[in-house]
C-alpha cells in the first residue's frame, strides 16, 4: 500500500499517520470516542497531532472489533494498540529533565528499585537515628508518628519530593503542549476546562461508545470505567485527607494520628479502599487483555504504577490497622517509603497519561466548540 | 474457546427447524426472527470468523421510511418518498408490490432492528447528506453484526464458521439438506425449512464474465472474496425461478490502486464533481455534475466499465483537493497537466487539449458545492451541467479509477413472504431468501446508498418468521 510520504520521529508515529489516513477515509467509528472526530478536523498528521490524537484515546478497544479492517485483514489497522504504544512513546519523548527519560525504558524494574529503596532508606534512617526502644515501642498520643520523624523533616521530605514531582510533570506537560502546537491560552480557557473536568471526571470516552469496553473479546464486558473511577477518586480522598491533615497541624495545632472518626482518618480510609479495588481490578483487567490490544513493551509501567498504587494504600491501611502496637514504627517506614517512591517516580511512570489525556481532552473541548462555531457561520 | 465458536470439536447436530446459509445480515435478521418464534436454527457461514457477514462488514446504514424526524434522523422519509427514489434511480424496473411492501416493512424495522442491539448514531462528516433518510450504525456494519451474532447466540442459534455448502438436495420445490464442506469432511445437514441468505455472486470473476465479457478482468471487488454464488447457482439447478440481468449490479468507480478484493469504503473517491473524468484516450464521456455526488455515484462503475480497457481518471486542480472526503491512497500530482499526463500515462498534448477546451466551456458562475450550482460549460459535449471550474490552479491532481463491483442483483424469485418461486411458476414448499441472493427482485438496475441493508434486514425478518411458521407445519 502507498503511504502518504511524510517523515515522521518515529516508526509508530509514521503507523500511526497510515492508520489515522485509513481511518480518515472510512469514519465508521466517529461516533464511538473524541478521537476520530478529532481525527476529521485534518487532513494531514504530523507528529504533534499524532501525539494529541494517541494521548486522546483512552484504550476502550471498541473500534479494533468495529473496524472491517482490522488482522488479518492486509490493511492491518489497529488503532488501540499502536496509539497505546505512540502514547507511551510520548510520555518518554517530554520527559523533564531528559536525563531521566530512560527511565520509561524499563519501568516496571526502575519503580520497584525505588520502592525498595525508599522503604529500607527510611527503615535504616528510623534505626539509625533511634534506639529500639523508639522504634519498636508503643506510641499512643498525638504526635506519635513524629516521635519517630520529626514533623517537619518529614513536611520537607514529602513537600519537597511532590513540589518536584509537580514541577516534572508541569515541564512534560509543557512539552507535550507545545508538542501538539495548541496555544497555552487554551489551558486556561473556562469553557474547555470545564468540558475537559466533566469529560475525564466522567471517563466518558471509555465506554466503547456506551456499551462499555471491550478488552478480552469483542464482547463488551470491561468494567475498567468503574475500577478506574475507584483509582482515581480513591487517589483524591487519599490526597484530600493529606491536605486535611496538614490544615490541622499548622492552622488548628492539631496532630497525628487523629482518631479513627475525624476527617483525615475517614477520608483517608475510604480513598484508601477505592486504592485497594481499583488498582486490582484494573490490573486483573489488564492482564486479561487481549493480546493483540496491548503494548507489550510497556506492560512493566501499567503494571508498577497500579502495584504502587495499590501498596500505598495497603501499607497506608496497615498502618491504621496496627498504630497502636509495636509494629508501628516498622509499618511507617514501610509506608513513609512507598509513598515517597510513589511521588518520585510519578514524573516517569504511568501517572502522567492522566495529565497527558487531560490535556488533550481540553483540547479537543477548544477544537469542538470552534468547529461548530465554523459550521454554524 | 475459538474451536468451540467454529463448532470444529462437534459440529452441527441436526436436524434443526430452519437452515440459514450466510452469514450476513439478512441471514442474521432471518436466524433472530426464526428463533424468536420458536425454531432451532443454525447458521452455515463459509468464511472464517474474521471475516463473518459477507459484505454488511463493509456497510454503514441502512434507508428504511419513517413519518417523523426522530433523535438519529432530521427529518420524515415517507413511504411514497422512498418509492418515488426506488423507482428514478431503477428506472422503474422493481417489482412494484414487493417494493412497496418492503419499504412499508422498513418502518419498523428502525424499532426491530435495535431491539436486536443494534445501535445508530446521527449521521455525522461526510455523509450529512442522507441525514435525514439513512440510519447511520455506531461503529459501522461489522459493529452491527458483532451486535447481532451476539444477540442471535444469546437466543440459542448455532453458528458454523468455516462451512461451504457444497450440495442442496432440493426435490420438487422441497428443501431436505445441505452437504457442507467442514474441514476435509463433508457433512449432511437436513433441517425443515430453508433461507438462502448468501450473497450474490460478486466475487466470482468467471460468473461476472459470462455477463459482461473479458472487460471484468478489471472489475475490482469492494466487498467479500466468499460470496461466489455457489448457493445461487444450485438453486438455479434445483428449478427455482431468478430475476434480473446477471450484468446489472451495484457498481462504483473507486481508486484504480485498490486491492482486487475487500477494499472497502476507504477506495472510494468522491471528487468526480469537482473535476472531469477522461478515459485513457483522454477524452470525456459523461457529464460530471449531472446531480449531486450521493445521488450519482452509483453510476460511474458502469460508465468506467464502458471505457477502453475499463479505467479512467478524475482530473482536478489544486482548488478542490479539500473540498471531498479524503481517501486512502494520495492523488497523483502534476506542476502542469502534461506532466500529469506523464505519470498517468497518458498522452500529454491530448489531455492538455482536452483540459483547455474544457475551460475554454466553462461559464462564468458562483460555485456552491452544496446546491446545483450555475457553474455549467456551454458548448462542450458531452456538458458539464454544474460546478464546471476551470482547472487551471497547480498542482494539478488525478486520481485513476476502475469499476468497483458491490454485489450483484441476478435474484431468485421471491414473493411478499420472502418464499421462492420455481420456474414453473409454483411457490417453493419450504425455501425462503433474503439479502443480495434476492436483492434483484426490487433493485433491477441502480442503487441508493443504504437500501441493500434494507432489502436484507426486512426479507431476512421477514423470511425467518416464514421459514419458522413453515417448520411447525
Amino acid at each position: 500500500m502507498l503511504a502518504n510520504e511524510r517523515i515522521h520521529a518515529t516508526d509508530t508515529l509514521a503507523e500511526a499517520d497510515r492508520l489515522m489516513t485509513v481511518c480518515n477515509s472510512c469514519r465508521y467509528c466517529e461516533g464511538l470516542c473524541a478521537v476520530f472526530p478529532a481525527m476529521e478536523m485534518r487532513r494531514s498528521f504530523a507528529d504533534g497531532d499524532l501525539n494529541y490524537l494517541a494521548n486522546l484515546c483512552h484504550g476502550c478497544g471498541a473500534c479494533y472489533h468495529d473496524c472491517q479492517f482490522s488482522p488479518p485483514h492486509e490493511f492491518d489497522v489497529n488503532v488501540p494498540r499502536t496509539l497505546a504504544v505512540a502514547r507511551a512513546d510520548s510520555y518518554r519523548a517530554f520527559a523533564w529533565p531528559r536525563a531521566f527519560a530512560p527511565l520509561f525504558d524499563r519501568n516496571g524494574l526502575a519503580v520497584s528499585l525505588i520502592a525498595a529503596l525508599g522503604v529500607a532508606g527510611f527503615i535504616l534512617a528510623f534505626a539509625a537515628w533511634h534506639d529500639r526502644d523508639v522504634l519498636f515501642g508503643t506510641h499512643l498520643d498525638a504526635g506519635a508518628f513524629y516521635a519517630l520523624m520529626p514533623h517537619n523533616a518529614m513536611a520537607l521530605l514529602f513537600g519537597g519530593v511532590f513540589l518536584y514531582a509537580m514541577v516534572a510533570v508541569g515541564m512534560g506537560l509543557r512539552a507535550f503542549w507545545n508538542d501538539i502546537g495548541e496555544p497555552a491560552a487554551t489551558l486556561v480557557a473556562p469553557k474547555p476546562l470545564w468540558q475537559a473536568i466533566n469529560d475525564a471526571g466522567r471517563l466518558r470516552y471509555l465506554d466503547g461508545g456506551g456499551v462499555g469496553c471491550m478488552n478480552e473479546s469483542d464482547k463488551p464486558d470491561d468494567n475498567r470505567r468503574f475500577y478506574h473511577h475507584c483509582t482515581f477518586y480513591g487517589f483524591m480522598l487519599c490526597f484530600a485527607a493529606t491536605c486535611v491533615a496538614t490544615l490541622y497541624h499548622y492552622l488548628l495545632g492539631r496532630e497525628a494520628p487523629y482518631p479513627i472518626y475525624d476527617l483525615p482518618v475517614l477520608l483517608g480510609t475510604a480513598g484508601g479502599v477505592g486504592l485497594l479495588i481499583g488498582p486490582a481490578g484494573l490490573l486483573a483487567a489488564k492482564l486479561r487483555r487481549e493480546r493483540i490490544l496491548v503494548d507489550e513493551a510497556r506492560l512493566g509501567m501499567d503494571v508498577a504504577f497500579l502495584v504502587m498504587l495499590f501498596l500505598t494504600s495497603l501499607t497506608g491501611l496497615t498502618l491504621l490497622a496496627f498504630r497502636e502496637s509495636a509494629a508501628m514504627g516498622l509499618l511507617l517506614a514501610v509506608h513513609l517509603g512507598v509513598v515517597f517512591a510513589l511521588f518520585f517516580t510519578m514524573p516517569y511512570g504511568k501517572f502522567v497519561h492522566g495529565l497527558y489525556r487531560f490535556a488533550a481532552l481540553v483540547r479537543y473541548a477548544r477544537e469542538m466548540a470552534r468547529h461548530g462555531d465554523d459550521a454554524a457561520a | 474457546m475459538a474451536a468451540r465458536e467454529n463448532g470444529a470439536e462437534s459440529g452441527p447436530r441436526g436436524p434443526y427447524d430452519v437452515l440459514v446459509i450466510g452469514g450476513g445480515n439478512a441471514a442474521l435478521c432471518a436466524a433472530i426472527s426464526a428463533s424468536r418464534d420458536g425454531a432451532r436454527v443454525l447458521v452455515l457461514e463459509a468464511a472464517p470468523r474474521f471475516y463473518r457477514g459477507g459484505n454488511t462488514r463493509h456497510t454503514r446504514n441502512m434507508r428504511c421510511a419513517h413519518d417523523t424526524a426522530t433523535e438519529i434522523l432530521t427529518g420524515p422519509y415517507t413511504e411514497d418518498e422512498f418509492f418515488d427514489d426506488l423507482l428514478r434511480v431503477t428506472g422503474g424496473q422493481t417489482d412494484e408490490e414487493l417494493a412497496r411492501h418492503m419499504i412499508h416493512e422498513s418502518k419498523d424495522m428502525l424499532n426491530w432492528i435495535v431491539e436486536q442491539g443494534v445501535r445508530f448514531q446521527p449521521s455525522l462528516g461526510g455523509t450529512l447528506s442522507l441525514g435525514r433518510t439513512n440510519s447511520f450504525f455506531l461503529g459501522g456494519g461489522r459493529s452491527m453484526l458483532n451486535e447481532l451474532y451476539r444477540t442471535a447466540e444469546g437466543l440459542g442459534v448455532e453458528v458454523a464458521y468455516d462451512s461451504e455448502v457444497v450440495a442442496l438436495d432440493i426435490d420438487d420445490g422441497t428443501f431436505r439438506a445441505a452437504t457442507v464442506r467442514r474441514g476435509d469432511a463433508l457433512v449432511r445437514i437436513e433441517a425443515r425449512a430453508l433461507v438462502a441468505a448468501a450473497g450474490g455472486f460478486e466475487a466470482n470473476i468467471d460468473w461476472l464474465k459470462e455477463g459482461w465479457g473479458e472487460v471484468a478482468e478489471n472489475f475490482l471487488i469492494r466487498g467479500t472474496p466468499y460470496n461466489r454464488g455457489t448457493v445461487l447457482k444450485m438453486l438455479m439447478a434445483a428449478g427455482v425461478e431468478t430475476i434480473g440481468d446477471p450484468t446489472q449490479c451495484h457498481a462504483v468507480a473507486i481508486d484504480a490502486r485498490a486491492p482486487k478484493f475487500d477494499g472497502g469504503i476507504i477506495t472510494r473517491l468522491d471528487c468526480v464533481v469537482f473535476g472531469i473524468v477522461v478515459n485513457n484516450r483522454c477524452e470525456r464521456f459523461y457529464d460530471e455534475g449531472e446531480d449531486i455526488w450521493p445521488k450519482r455515484y452509483a453510476i460511474w462503475g458502469r460508465l468506467v466499465a464502458a471505457q477502453p480497457d475499463q479505467i479512467a481518471y478524475i482530473i482536478f486542480d489544486a482548488r478542490s483537493l479539500e473540498l471531498f472526503m479524503p481517501s486512502l491512497f494520495p492523488p497523483i500530482s502534476g506542476a502542469s497537466i502534461a506532466e500529469l499526463a506523464g505519470k498517468l500515462g497518458l498522452d500529454a498534448e491530448k489531455l492538455t487539449a482536452t483540459v483547455e477546451g474544457f475551460n475554454a466551456a466553462v461559464q462564468p458562475g458562483t460555485f456552491d458545492d452544496k446546491t446545483l450550482d450555475d457553474c455549467r460549460t456551454v458548448g462542450l459535449s458531452p456538458p458539464k451541467t454544474h460546478w464546471a471550474r476551470r482547472i487551471e490552479t497547480a498542482p494539478f491532481y488525478a486520481y485513476p479509477v476502475r469499476p468497483g463491483i458491490t454485489f450483484t442483483y441476478l435474484a431468485t424469485r421471491i414473493d411478499r413472504e420472502a418464499r421462492m418461486r420455481m420456474a414453473d411458476g409454483r411457490p417453493a414448499r419450504n425455501m425462503f431468501a433474503a439479502g443480495e441472493i434476492m436483492a434483484g427482485n426490487v433493485l433491477g438496475r441502480g442503487y441508493a446508498a443504504g437500501i441493500g441493508m434494507t432489502i436484507g434486514s426486512v426479507f431476512g425478518r421477514i423470511a425467518g418468521r416464514e421459514a419458522a411458521s413453515n417448520a411447525r407445519q
